[in-house]
Protein backbone atom coordinates (compact mmCIF):
# COMPACT_ATOMS: atom_id res chain seq x y z
CA UNK A 1 0.00 0.00 0.00
CA UNK A 2 3.01 2.58 0.86
CA UNK A 3 5.15 0.43 -1.67
CA UNK A 4 5.93 3.51 -3.99
CA UNK A 5 6.36 5.98 -1.52
CA UNK A 6 8.25 3.87 1.34
CA UNK A 7 11.41 1.13 1.63
CA UNK A 8 10.65 -2.22 2.38
CA UNK A 9 11.49 -3.24 6.12
CA UNK A 10 14.86 -4.49 5.98
CA UNK A 11 15.90 -6.82 9.37
CA UNK A 12 18.58 -9.06 9.69
CA UNK A 13 19.23 -9.58 6.06
CA UNK A 14 15.71 -10.59 5.49
CA UNK A 15 13.12 -8.10 3.83
CA UNK A 16 9.67 -7.33 4.10
CA UNK A 17 7.16 -5.01 2.15
CA UNK A 18 4.71 -4.55 5.22
CA UNK A 19 6.37 -2.80 8.12
CA UNK A 20 3.12 -4.75 10.34
CA UNK A 21 4.17 -7.52 12.20
CA UNK A 22 1.20 -9.94 13.96
CA UNK A 23 0.69 -12.17 16.44
CA UNK A 24 -1.45 -15.56 16.15
CA UNK A 25 -2.46 -15.72 19.67
CA UNK A 26 -5.84 -15.28 21.57
CA UNK A 27 -8.03 -15.33 18.33
CA UNK A 28 -11.40 -17.23 18.81
CA UNK A 29 -11.03 -19.45 15.81
CA UNK A 30 -8.53 -20.42 13.31
CA UNK A 31 -10.04 -19.40 10.21
CA UNK A 32 -10.80 -15.70 11.80
CA UNK A 33 -6.82 -15.68 12.49
CA UNK A 34 -5.92 -16.82 9.38
CA UNK A 35 -8.51 -13.76 7.99
CA UNK A 36 -7.04 -11.44 9.81
CA UNK A 37 -3.91 -11.99 8.76
CA UNK A 38 -4.73 -11.86 5.60
CA UNK A 39 -6.50 -8.35 6.10
CA UNK A 40 -3.81 -6.86 7.63
CA UNK A 41 -0.85 -7.42 4.63
CA UNK A 42 1.44 -8.66 7.07
CA UNK A 43 4.05 -10.86 6.25
CA UNK A 44 5.74 -11.79 8.80
CA UNK A 45 3.73 -13.29 12.06
CA UNK A 46 4.73 -14.61 15.67
CA UNK A 47 4.03 -17.93 17.09
CA UNK A 48 4.77 -19.43 20.48
CA UNK A 49 6.64 -22.92 21.24
CA UNK A 50 4.20 -25.03 23.64
CA UNK A 51 3.81 -28.71 24.89
CA UNK A 52 1.78 -30.91 22.25
CA UNK A 53 -1.22 -31.88 23.53
CA UNK A 54 -0.82 -35.90 23.88
CA UNK A 55 -4.45 -36.23 24.34
CA UNK A 56 -5.50 -34.09 21.48
CA UNK A 57 -2.84 -33.66 18.72
CA UNK A 58 -4.62 -33.21 15.87
CA UNK A 59 -5.62 -30.30 14.14
CA UNK A 60 -3.56 -28.12 17.38
CA UNK A 61 -0.70 -27.01 15.57
CA UNK A 62 -0.87 -23.66 14.11
CA UNK A 63 0.95 -25.51 11.02
CA UNK A 64 -2.02 -26.99 9.80
CA UNK A 65 -2.96 -23.27 9.74
CA UNK A 66 -0.46 -21.18 8.91
CA UNK A 67 1.69 -22.01 5.51
CA UNK A 68 5.10 -21.23 6.37
CA UNK A 69 5.75 -20.62 2.59
CA UNK A 70 3.65 -17.56 2.59
CA UNK A 71 4.16 -16.12 6.00
CA UNK A 72 7.33 -15.72 7.76
CA UNK A 73 7.17 -17.32 10.94
CA UNK A 74 9.21 -15.21 13.75
CA UNK A 75 9.36 -17.65 17.21
CA UNK A 76 8.75 -15.95 20.50
CA UNK A 77 9.84 -17.19 23.62
CA UNK A 78 6.89 -15.87 25.11
CA UNK A 79 5.94 -17.29 29.15
CA UNK A 80 9.84 -17.64 29.59
CA UNK A 81 10.96 -16.14 33.13
CA UNK A 82 14.88 -16.39 32.98
CA UNK A 83 17.87 -15.86 30.24
CA UNK A 84 18.23 -19.60 30.66
CA UNK A 85 14.72 -20.50 29.55
CA UNK A 86 14.44 -18.38 27.03
CA UNK A 87 17.19 -19.20 25.15
CA UNK A 88 15.93 -23.28 25.54
CA UNK A 89 12.89 -21.93 24.38
CA UNK A 90 14.68 -19.97 21.60
CA UNK A 91 16.22 -23.03 20.28
CA UNK A 92 13.52 -25.28 20.40
CA UNK A 93 11.16 -22.86 18.32
CA UNK A 94 14.50 -22.77 15.65
CA UNK A 95 14.36 -26.35 15.46
CA UNK A 96 10.86 -26.31 14.97
CA UNK A 97 10.88 -23.45 12.82
CA UNK A 98 12.16 -22.19 9.17
CA UNK A 99 14.49 -19.34 10.40
CA UNK A 100 16.85 -18.48 12.78
CA UNK A 101 14.77 -15.11 13.89
CA UNK A 102 13.58 -15.33 17.20
CA UNK A 103 11.46 -12.85 19.03
CA UNK A 104 12.87 -12.81 22.49
CA UNK A 105 11.11 -12.33 25.79
CA UNK A 106 12.67 -12.38 29.08
CA UNK A 107 9.55 -11.27 31.43
CA UNK A 108 10.18 -9.96 35.14
CA UNK A 109 7.12 -9.60 36.08
CA UNK A 110 3.75 -11.66 36.14
CA UNK A 111 1.39 -8.31 36.61
CA UNK A 112 3.07 -6.15 34.32
CA UNK A 113 4.54 -8.67 32.20
CA UNK A 114 7.46 -5.96 31.83
CA UNK A 115 10.83 -7.39 30.62
CA UNK A 116 13.98 -8.68 33.09
CA UNK A 117 16.39 -6.49 30.85
CA UNK A 118 19.49 -7.94 32.92
CA UNK A 119 17.82 -11.54 31.94
CA UNK A 120 16.87 -10.05 28.29
CA UNK A 121 20.67 -8.82 27.74
CA UNK A 122 22.30 -11.98 29.27
CA UNK A 123 20.03 -14.29 26.54
CA UNK A 124 20.41 -11.50 23.87
CA UNK A 125 24.41 -12.16 23.94
CA UNK A 126 24.11 -16.12 23.99
CA UNK A 127 21.63 -16.52 21.18
CA UNK A 128 23.64 -13.95 19.13
CA UNK A 129 26.54 -16.20 19.79
CA UNK A 130 25.07 -19.15 19.01
CA UNK A 131 24.11 -17.73 15.22
CA UNK A 132 20.31 -16.31 16.03
CA UNK A 133 18.76 -13.43 14.89
CA UNK A 134 17.58 -11.59 18.16
CA UNK A 135 14.45 -9.35 17.78
CA UNK A 136 14.67 -8.32 21.61
CA UNK A 137 11.07 -7.37 23.17
CA UNK A 138 11.82 -4.80 26.01
CA UNK A 139 10.86 -1.47 28.17
CA UNK A 140 10.78 1.95 26.42
CA UNK A 141 14.80 3.17 27.98
CA UNK A 142 17.26 4.12 25.70
CA UNK A 143 20.28 3.05 27.93
CA UNK A 144 18.96 -0.84 27.58
CA UNK A 145 18.15 -0.39 23.99
CA UNK A 146 21.86 0.80 23.13
CA UNK A 147 22.79 -2.37 25.69
CA UNK A 148 21.03 -4.57 23.21
CA UNK A 149 22.19 -3.02 20.10
CA UNK A 150 25.63 -3.38 21.32
CA UNK A 151 24.92 -6.95 21.93
CA UNK A 152 24.44 -7.46 18.50
CA UNK A 153 20.29 -7.25 18.16
CA UNK A 154 19.03 -7.47 14.80
CA UNK A 155 16.56 -5.05 16.23
CA UNK A 156 15.08 -3.77 19.19
CA UNK A 157 11.12 -4.04 20.47
CA UNK A 158 10.52 -1.42 23.15
CA UNK A 159 6.58 -1.30 24.17
CA UNK A 160 4.14 1.35 23.67
CA UNK A 161 2.34 -0.14 27.00
CA UNK A 162 2.10 -3.72 28.43
CA UNK A 163 1.22 -6.36 26.45
CA UNK A 164 -2.54 -7.24 26.10
CA UNK A 165 -3.06 -3.87 27.78
CA UNK A 166 -4.41 -1.53 24.92
CA UNK A 167 -3.56 1.53 26.45
CA UNK A 168 -1.73 2.72 23.08
CA UNK A 169 1.40 4.37 23.44
CA UNK A 170 2.29 6.22 26.92
CA UNK A 171 5.61 7.37 26.63
CA UNK A 172 6.42 9.32 22.45
CA UNK A 173 9.42 10.90 23.65
CA UNK A 174 11.24 7.95 24.59
CA UNK A 175 10.00 5.80 21.99
CA UNK A 176 11.26 9.04 19.57
CA UNK A 177 14.58 8.81 21.02
CA UNK A 178 15.35 5.04 21.17
CA UNK A 179 14.46 5.43 17.03
CA UNK A 180 16.85 8.52 17.02
CA UNK A 181 19.95 7.32 18.77
CA UNK A 182 19.76 3.52 17.53
CA UNK A 183 21.27 1.93 13.98
CA UNK A 184 18.96 -1.42 13.80
CA UNK A 185 15.35 -0.78 13.47
CA UNK A 186 13.30 -0.25 16.03
CA UNK A 187 9.72 -1.87 16.13
CA UNK A 188 7.22 -0.89 18.72
CA UNK A 189 5.95 -4.38 20.04
CA UNK A 190 2.75 -4.27 22.20
CA UNK A 191 0.08 -2.10 24.03
CA UNK A 192 -1.45 -0.75 21.26
CA UNK A 193 -5.39 -0.55 21.49
CA UNK A 194 -6.81 0.45 18.02
CA UNK A 195 -5.90 2.04 14.79
CA UNK A 196 -4.92 5.80 16.03
CA UNK A 197 -2.57 4.27 18.60
CA UNK A 198 -0.71 2.24 15.44
CA UNK A 199 -0.88 5.90 13.75
CA UNK A 200 0.68 7.60 16.38
CA UNK A 201 3.36 4.70 17.09
CA UNK A 202 4.58 5.04 13.31
CA UNK A 203 4.34 8.68 13.42
CA UNK A 204 7.29 8.62 15.89
CA UNK A 205 9.78 7.35 13.13
CA UNK A 206 10.22 3.52 13.98
CA UNK A 207 10.95 0.93 11.39
CA UNK A 208 7.88 -1.04 12.24
CA UNK A 209 4.96 -2.83 14.51
CA UNK A 210 4.12 -5.45 16.41
CA UNK A 211 0.92 -6.47 17.41
CA UNK A 212 -1.95 -9.34 18.70
CA UNK A 213 -4.43 -8.35 21.14
CA UNK A 214 -5.66 -5.44 19.41
CA UNK A 215 -6.72 -7.79 16.66
CA UNK A 216 -7.66 -10.70 17.96
CA UNK A 217 -9.67 -9.35 20.69
CA UNK A 218 -11.67 -6.68 18.47
CA UNK A 219 -15.08 -7.68 17.90
CA UNK A 220 -14.38 -7.94 14.27
CA UNK A 221 -10.68 -8.66 13.93
CA UNK A 222 -10.51 -8.56 10.29
CA UNK A 223 -12.22 -5.46 10.07
CA UNK A 224 -9.52 -4.24 12.77
CA UNK A 225 -6.64 -5.77 10.84
CA UNK A 226 -7.70 -4.12 7.89
CA UNK A 227 -7.81 -0.82 10.10
CA UNK A 228 -4.13 -1.66 11.01
CA UNK A 229 -2.99 -2.18 8.02
CA UNK A 230 -3.66 1.98 6.64
CA UNK A 231 -3.00 3.14 10.40
CA UNK A 232 0.26 1.74 9.97
CA UNK A 233 0.73 3.03 6.51
CA UNK A 234 -0.65 6.32 7.24
CA UNK A 235 1.67 7.47 10.34
CA UNK A 236 4.58 5.55 8.16
CA UNK A 237 3.81 8.04 5.18
CA UNK A 238 2.83 11.08 7.77
CA UNK A 239 6.06 10.40 9.45
CA UNK A 240 7.87 10.39 6.01
CA UNK A 241 6.19 13.63 4.78
CA UNK A 242 6.98 15.44 7.88
CA UNK A 243 4.10 17.60 9.99
CA UNK A 244 3.81 21.17 10.14
CA UNK A 245 5.08 22.45 13.31
CA UNK A 246 2.40 23.17 15.74
CA UNK A 247 1.36 26.45 16.47
CA UNK A 248 -0.45 28.47 19.62
CA UNK A 249 -2.35 30.82 17.15
CA UNK A 250 -4.49 30.22 14.41
CA UNK A 251 -3.40 30.73 10.53
CA UNK A 252 -6.23 31.28 7.85
CA UNK A 253 -5.90 29.16 4.90
CA UNK A 254 -7.88 31.35 3.07
CA UNK A 255 -6.37 34.62 1.57
CA UNK A 256 -6.49 37.46 4.10
CA UNK A 257 -7.08 40.10 1.14
CA UNK A 258 -9.28 40.39 -1.81
CA UNK A 259 -12.53 40.26 0.34
CA UNK A 260 -15.43 41.49 -1.52
CA UNK A 261 -16.07 45.28 0.01
CA UNK B 1 9.75 -48.95 29.19
CA UNK B 2 8.44 -45.45 31.27
CA UNK B 3 9.20 -42.50 30.02
CA UNK B 4 8.34 -38.85 31.20
CA UNK B 5 6.80 -37.68 28.43
CA UNK B 6 5.40 -33.67 28.37
CA UNK B 7 5.51 -34.20 32.17
CA UNK B 8 3.37 -37.20 32.47
CA UNK B 9 4.79 -40.83 33.41
CA UNK B 10 3.96 -43.72 30.24
CA UNK B 11 4.69 -46.79 29.87
CA UNK B 12 5.60 -48.57 26.35
CA UNK B 13 5.14 -52.47 25.37
CA UNK B 14 9.12 -52.29 23.96
CA UNK B 15 12.18 -49.73 23.73
CA UNK B 16 11.50 -47.14 21.75
CA UNK B 17 13.74 -44.93 19.24
CA UNK B 18 12.52 -40.92 19.40
CA UNK B 19 10.89 -41.55 15.75
CA UNK B 20 9.35 -44.29 17.24
CA UNK B 21 8.06 -42.55 20.18
CA UNK B 22 6.24 -39.90 17.65
CA UNK B 23 4.96 -42.87 15.65
CA UNK B 24 3.64 -44.52 18.40
CA UNK B 25 1.93 -41.20 19.54
CA UNK B 26 0.70 -40.23 15.51
CA UNK B 27 2.98 -37.06 16.16
CA UNK B 28 4.29 -35.85 12.85
CA UNK B 29 8.03 -35.63 12.91
CA UNK B 30 8.23 -32.19 10.45
CA UNK B 31 5.69 -30.66 13.01
CA UNK B 32 7.30 -31.43 16.43
CA UNK B 33 10.24 -31.00 18.28
CA UNK B 34 11.93 -33.73 20.50
CA UNK B 35 13.70 -32.60 23.72
CA UNK B 36 15.23 -35.85 25.67
CA UNK B 37 16.79 -34.68 28.70
CA UNK B 38 17.17 -30.71 28.20
CA UNK B 39 18.81 -31.72 24.81
CA UNK B 40 17.11 -31.06 21.26
CA UNK B 41 17.27 -34.34 19.26
CA UNK B 42 17.58 -33.13 15.37
CA UNK B 43 15.21 -34.24 12.91
CA UNK B 44 17.73 -36.33 11.22
CA UNK B 45 18.78 -38.38 14.95
CA UNK B 46 14.80 -39.52 15.47
CA UNK B 47 15.70 -42.69 14.18
CA UNK B 48 19.26 -43.52 15.89
CA UNK B 49 18.08 -42.03 18.72
CA UNK B 50 17.74 -44.89 21.53
CA UNK B 51 15.46 -43.74 24.54
CA UNK B 52 16.19 -45.09 27.92
CA UNK B 53 14.24 -46.21 30.98
CA UNK B 54 13.37 -42.73 32.66
CA UNK B 55 14.48 -40.30 29.87
CA UNK B 56 12.49 -36.80 30.11
CA UNK B 57 10.95 -36.13 26.80
CA UNK B 58 9.54 -33.00 25.76
CA UNK B 59 7.44 -32.58 22.49
CA UNK B 60 6.32 -29.36 21.71
CA UNK B 61 5.20 -27.44 18.53
CA UNK B 62 4.65 -24.13 17.36
CA UNK B 63 0.84 -22.48 18.40
CA UNK B 64 -0.41 -19.47 18.35
CA UNK B 65 1.13 -16.36 20.42
CA UNK B 66 1.96 -12.72 20.22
Amino acid sequence: MTGVLDQPLAIGGHSFRSRLIVGTGKYRSNATMIAAIEASGAECVTVAVRRVDLDRTKEEGILHHLDPGKYFLLANTAGCYSAAEAVRYARLGREAGFNDFVKLEVIGDQETLFPDVAGLLAATIELVADGFKVLAYTNDDLITALKLEQAGCAAVMPLASPIGSGLGLLNPYSIRTIKTRLTVPVIVDAGVGTASDACLVMEQGVDGILMNTAIAEAEDPVVMAAAMRRATAAGRLAFLAGRMPRREIAFPSSPTKGMAG
Amino acid sequence: MDLIVNGEARRFERALTAGELLAELELDPRAVVVELNRRIVRRYELGETQLDDGDCVELVHFVGGG
